[in-house]
């Protein structure tokens, strides 16, 4: 569905991404994880069109993509829930899922696709008139992945979602994550530094190390891998 | 008392004027985060549209003074939105400090450009809107501060709904508070951007109108008093905030017209730079600005 080739991303003289490729067949969750710096933002933001590489293609849905400008992308379906979140916390629950939608057109696609995010997302609902800014971390990541959703998405790439989230909330958001891909069939990108997490729920795993594709396989496999265990997994 | 009035009356007029152009500082500050210094030099051309529009439509009726302002609002609309696609587009991504001094040269350009083409001798703005007296007492009201207050109203309100209303409207909020994310969602920003200078440059142009039923005489460097003074309007309310814009123009129309009454009248260009820097000093986030805070 999704496959990066040869991709080589540098802030000025400062390389990123060093030649990485991989691919993402429909329906999967496939994940990708590293420590600071390996280069996993860099990656989603590149393949979402915030960045421009350097050389190398990205191609969704047999279409090469690597030109496009953000918009023109999210239109093809592909939507990015960015690191830190990134709603618009002065803009109400409300607003900001109507923002999601901004490229949608059929009304009832939107009513539809809210309501399913509010099926996901009971907490929205209940907050819907809030400035989203005065909600909880836990609760503006689910705002974010609601956003996305409002978007109509068919491949979703979400960026740490576990981040400064309270533990609590964060397994309660991985059991969504998981529903969103099993009930609607929409293909998953997910970007953790909890690399536990991260295997647990996807079926197929890239390791990043500055720059690199380091190590690659299933993730029941790399979950019981010695070497990575030692990196990532704290023993 | 009745003197107080009359000055609020004729202050609240100057004030709305402000405001109007302090709206497009404080606007195209919430998407682009510069201040587009050439802005008050858009009202100048506002005036100058309203002029020879003026020699073509019959003076003193209704329907003529409104199609003058409503071309000046068309006619400034587009300007904004071409200055933005030359100067500024080109330097999307590029440092603060340089579409900073890229604004301030389309400002020179337009005045100097102004004095090419118009002139540089004032001329006389035509009296477009019929014109009277009311007299209540001691206190005159005329025709112009009663169009001057009512139409600075009403687009303002008009703006208002534009802006937290309508789909752009909620985009240009988006855009102001998070660019990336608003790409993120499929917004173009270049777009928004545009329909932002638009916006602020028909009000500019509105402005222009209204500014010369009041003080007939125009020269293309005429914009840049009001222009320094929406400024500090803007940074006044609270730059980057619409309602701030809106206060702090007719704050500052106030207290200028109160000083020019007294016997300071001497200071009553120097006030509004006097209240620039003592906001900054003691609020410099302005009236209703207020500092973000991430939450984590």
């Amino acid at each position: 569905m999704l496959s990066v080739s040869d991709l080589s991303v540098s802030y000025g003289a400062i390389s990123a991404l060093s030649g990485i490729s991989f691919s993402i067949p429909q329906g999967a969750i496939v994940t990708l994880i590293g420590g600071n710096g390996a280069g996993k933002t860099t990656t989603l933001r590149t393949i979402s069109g915030l960045l421009r590489a350097k050389s190398g293609t990205v191609t969704f849905l047999g279409e090469n993509i690597s030109a496009l400008a953000p918009h023109k992308i999210v239109a093809r379906g592909l939507c990015h829930v960015p690191e830190g979140r990134m709603i618009f916390s002065n803009l109400t629950v409300d607003e900001n899922l109507s923002m999601g939608a901004y490229l949608q057109t059929d009304a009832a696609l939107i009513a539809k696709n809210r309501d399913y995010v509010f099926s996901i997302f009971p907490r929205l609902k209940e907050r819907i008139k809030q400035t989203a800014g005065t909600l909880s971390g836990g609760e503006q990541q689910m705002l974010a992945i609601g956003r996305a959703l409002m978007g109509n998405p068919k491949f979703l790439m979400l960026d740490e979602p576990s981040l400064g989230i309270a533990p609590r909330l964060i397994s309660t958001i991985f059991e969504k994550i998981v529903e969103i891909n099993k009930s609607h069939g929409i293909t998953i990108l997910l970007v953790e530094q909890n690399a536990n997490l991260a295997l647990e729920v996807s079926s197929y795993a890239y390791c990043l190390e500055t720059g690199r594709i380091a190590m690659e396989g299933e993730s029941k496999k790399l979950r019981a891998d010695p070497q990575l265990k030692a990196t990532y997994l704290g023993g | 008392m009745s003197e107080f009035l009359q000055q609020l009356i004729n202050g609240l007029s100057l004030g709305a004027i402000y405001a109007l152009i302090a709206l497009g500082y404080t606007m195209v500050y919430g998407v682009l985060r510069f201040i587009n210094f050439a802005h008050s030099d858009v009202f100048m051309v506002g005036s100058f549209i309203g002029y020879y529009l003026g020699k073509h439509i019959p003076e003193n009726t209704v329907w003529g003074g409104i199609v003058i302002l409503l071309g000046a609002m068309l006619g400034c609309a587009l300007l904004g939105m071409l200055i933005e696609r030359l100067a500024y587009r080109p330097l999307r991504g590029a440092a603060t400090l340089n579409v900073l001094i890229t604004a301030i040269g389309v400002s020179l350009l337009l005045e100097y450009s102004g004095q090419v083409f118009f002139g540089a001798t004032p001329r006389t703005f035509p009296a477009v809107f019929p014109s009277a007296n009311f007299n209540f007492g001691n206190l005159v009201i005329s025709t112009n501060q009663i169009i001057v207050i009512a139409v600075a109203a009403l687009l303002m309100v008009g703006l208002q709904l534009i802006v937290y209303r309508t789909k752009i409207g909620t985009a240009m909020r988006a855009v102001s508070l998070n660019p990336k994310a608003a790409q993120l969602v499929g917004v173009n920003n270049d777009v928004v951007i545009s329909f932002t200078f638009g916006l602020g440059s028909a009000l500019a142009g509105a402005g222009g109108i209204l500014y010369a039923l009041n003080y007939p005489s125009i020269d293309p460097l005429m914009g840049v008093m009001p222009g320094l003074k929406a400024f500090v309007a803007a940074v006044l309310g609270g730059i980057g905030n619409i309602p701030g814009a809106a206060l702090g123009g007719l704050l500052l129309g106030t207290v200028e017209t109160f000083v020019n009454g007294s016997q300071w009248s001497t200071y009553k260009d120097a006030i509004a730079f006097a209240i620039l820097i003592i906001i900054l000093l003691f609020r410099p986030a302005g009236l209703l600005g207020k500092f973000t805070v991430e939450k984590v």
